[in-house]
């Protein structure tokens, strides 16, 4: 038949073209995690994950780092998730869905009181989830270093002092200043789109006709959506959060003003105090430090450490995903 | 013969398009009643009418009355929650929750307060045994419901709407995704439960309506063109719409 | 089904209830003739009206049952048989009320001759009717056949009875109303055992799905 070699000959062209790609990609992730393995698995002994730091960072541990990581991730976890989660959960369930545009025209075109204001909150209700949305996909867009500086800004400059003044003797700064509980903000505010549209197609996958047969049994709809559509949802928000919130542990500019420093010599344990962080502690070992040979190992060993910890966390995930489903 | 439903010069609108125009008419208690007529007629937003289902879709807007032993439904002020409750609905394509059987049927009880584990277990017994299933899962209740077979998994949905006793039953295609011995067992189940139940069923298939309802009312482009005994409207329609549709020369 | 089967079984209760009846109605048509008690006969026909009413019934009761039922297969063909037997058996009472109405004439007059040929072949004819329906019943078509089979004999029975009567028309004038009317009633117990054996066809007809009508297939 005419042309049937040529299909062949380009369907293997692609096929091998597509197989290099891969091996490349892998290659690149192969050369990357192992030369860190290799030079990292010397340094990352017991000592070195419960020690802190000594000489002026030159010798010792990472502990404090680790601390201050776990603690930045958890409370940023705990502002991020539960808000992106109940954003989600209202502009999925509960935005009107004929849009805005005809539900403002709805409203303009109504007669009879009683159904005016309903129709009313209903354009309203169309209008705060069209703008939420795009802010929501703004956010997503922004740069981690403008994070940063907004944590700064606001955060700590605006609202920090502001409490300092209404809480603290005067020229007391507790509040505004650089803290875990202004970079996990800072951070929550980064991770909130990845964990908000991650929810948004969970509850997307949940069929409409499950809804309508809670509700036909008489249920509310916030009882549809806890008994019904969120145990559904579940493995999808997991699967979420854990992806934002393994961002959110890597990112180091958001936390450079609003709280991370290079050496504290104690471990924190308020809110209000600053906190030291592995990827913060890459930046300056990589940049700071007076010996560039001698801090190489313990470079090596940090990213080690922090690598492992996203591996960690992104494992944590795969396995929760697996568990939750398999119940179903 | 009691009235059960009664309608009373029911419009429906999707938005600007009328869909229903001045139904009217009677639904006896205990008897089965079936809507047919060509797709699109307005059958089955008729049925989700009954137990405001519509209120969920967007720009949906009822006007005139029907109501449940003289209670008009979509007088201001009613509480459609509490309503639903009263109604059991059946869908077209069988929507168990992906829980076990068993907590399939104690949804409904379960939001309506009810915690003691006996009663939940003794509710659930008999409403499966009253979907014709009890034999079939009993030793089962803890598996999910979703490893039912199509026709299984509907009866169980009907069981389901039936846990929290409900006066009436609506049924949309209840058989139309089934195969012809499982629609064989839900029409001989409409057959039985019509005893205890006020049931209003929508199905396009003729001889699914004529085989298992009373009562049949025939809708077309939204208007009710024909409602009597179903013998009548089988055998002598007074409308010529009505016979043409019954014996297949359109629609 | 079950819903269904118990629609079918009614049917069947009806169309043996009219049976029944009819089966009485012929019984009791040679009694009248027989012991030449023109209250019987009477009765007999002031009973007719009842079968009538049975025979609009079960015709209400099958157009009902195929409009909402659908029946299939054999279903549809007891359906359809129900509907053709009932205005058989209808005839065969009216032809019992002929009988009837024949008696009481020839009550009026002394007897012609004793009668031989006649309560026999009415004898048949009755059992033929009694057979057919309990074939129907039965499902029976091997004994539909059988009943079938009979049907000769009534004819030659009716023949020969026929020329016995001719020869007392020939003797005396006198005889010929007796004869004749007598003639008429060997032809209405013929054409009673007729309609066995139409029921007898439809039976084969509903058992085996074969139409024997209007051929002449040994049985």
């Amino acid at each position: 038949m005419k042309g049937r070699p040529a299909n062949r000959m380009s369907d293997r062209i692609a096929i091998a073209a597509l197989g290099a790609s891969v091996l490349l990609i892998l290659a690149i992730l192969v050369v990357i995690i192992g030369n860190i393995a290799i030079h990292g698995a010397r340094t990352v002994t017991w000592e070195f994950i419960t020690q802190p730091p000594r000489d002026g960072l030159m010798a010792g541990g990472i502990f404090p780092a680790i601390v201050g990581t776990a603690a930045l991730v958890i409370l940023m976890s705990i502002a991020a998730v539960p808000l992106g989660v109940a954003t989600a959960i209202y502009l999925h369930e509960y935005t009107p869905a004929e849009g805005l545009t005809l539900a403002w025209r709805r409203f303009r075109l109504s007669k009879g009181r009683a159904g005016r204001k309903r129709l009313f909150f209903r354009a309203m209700s169309a209008l705060l989830a069209n703008v939420t949305r795009s802010a929501v996909a703004n956010l997503a867009g922004v740069p981690s270093i403008v994070f940063g500086l907004f944590g700064l800004g606001f955060f700590i400059q605006f609202v920090g002092r502001a409490i300092d003044r209404a809480t603290q003797p005067p020229g007391e700064v507790v509040w505004g200043q650089g803290s875990l509980l202004w970079a996990a903000l800072t951070l929550a505010l980064l991770t909130l789109p990845t964990v908000i549209v991650a929810t948004e197609e969970a509850l997307r996958t949940i069929p409409q006709d499950l809804r309508e047969a809670s509700l036909a049994l008489g249920a509310t709809q916030w009882e549809t959506i806890r008994r019904v559509v969120l145990p559904g949802a579940l493995p999808g928000i997991l699967t979420g959060a854990i992806l934002g919130i393994s961002r959110g542990a890597g990112e180091v500019a958001p936390i450079l003003f609003t709280g991370a420093a290079y050496y504290l010599p104690f471990l924190p344990h308020r809110v209000t105090d600053q906190f030291m962080h592995l990827g913060y502690h890459v930046l300056i070992l990589s940049t700071q430090s007076p010996d560039v040979e001698a801090t190489k190992p313990l470079l090596y060993g940090t990213v080690f450490v922090l690598l492992a910890l996203t591996f960690l966390l992104n494992l944590a995930g795969v396995i929760i995903r697996v568990k939750t489903r398999s119940r179903r | 013969m009691t009235t059960k439903i009664e309608v009373r010069d029911f419009n429906f609108f999707y938005g600007e398009a009328k869909v229903l125009h001045g139904i009217e008419f009677d639904i006896p208690e205990k008897q089965v009643t079936a809507l047919i007529g060509p797709s699109g007629c307005g059958k089955s937003t008729f049925l989700r009418s009954i137990n405001r289902m519509n209120d969920i879709i967007a720009g949906a807007r009822a006007e005139g009355r029907i109501a449940i032993d003289g209670k008009d439904l979509y007088a201001p002020g009613i509480d459609v929650v509490s309503l639903r409750r009263r109604i059991g609905m059946v869908f077209q394509k069988s929507n168990p929750f992906p829980k076990s059987i068993f907590e399939n049927i104690a949804y409904g009880l379960r939001i309506g307060g009810v915690k003691d584990r006996r009663v939940l277990d003794e509710t659930v017994e008999r409403s499966l045994k009253r979907a014709a299933l009890w034999d079939e899962v009993k030793d089962r209740l803890g598996r999910s419901a979703l490893a039912l077979s199509g026709g299984q998994q509907q009866r169980l949905c009907i069981a389901r709407a039936l846990a929290v006793d409900p006066d009436v039953l609506l049924m949309d295609e209840p058989a139309s995704a089934l195969d012809p011995i499982a629609t064989q067992k839900i029409e001989e189940l409409v057959y039985e439960l019509k005893d205890n139940y006020t049931i209003v069923i929508v199905t396009h298939n003729m001889q699914q309506a004529a085989r298992v309802s009373d009562r049949t009312a025939f809708f077309m482009l939204g208007k009710l063109v024909e409602y009597n005994e179903t013998r009548t409207i089988f055998m002598n329609p007074g409308q010529k719409l009505t016979e043409d549709y019954i014996t297949g020369r359109f629609g | 089904m079950r819903h269904f089967d118990r629609e079918i079984e009614e049917l069947k209760e009806l169309l043996l209830r009219m049976g029944a009846m009819v089966e009485e109605q012929i019984h009791e048509s040679i009694r009248a003739l027989l012991e030449r008690d023109s209250a019987v006969a009477q009765r007999v026909i002031d009973a007719d009206s009842g079968i009538d009413r049975m025979e609009l019934d079960i015709d209400q009761h099958t157009i009902e049952l195929i409009a909402t039922m659908q029946p299939a297969a054999v279903d549809l063909r007891f359906v359809a048989t129900a509907m053709k037997i009932t205005p058989e058996l209808e005839r065969i009472a009216d032809l019992a009320v002929d009988v009837c109405e024949r008696a009481i004439e020839l009550n009026a007059e002394p007897p012609l001759k004793p009668l031989l040929d006649i309560p026999r072949l009415a004898r048949i004819a009755q059992d033929m009717v009694r057979q057919s329906l309990d074939a129907f019943v039965r499902r029976d078509a091997a004994l539909a056949r059988e009943v079938i089979a009979r049907d000769d004999e009534v004819d030659r029975l009716t023949e020969q009875s026929f020329r016995e009567l001719l020869t007392y028309m020939l003797e005396d004038s006198k005889n010929i109303s007796r004869a004749i009317r007598l003639t008429f009633v060997g032809k209405y117990f013929e054409r009673i055992a007729d309609g066995a054996t139409n029921i007898c066809e439809m039976v084969v007809y509903l058992v085996e799905g074969k139409v024997i009508k209007h051929s002449n297939e040994p049985a």
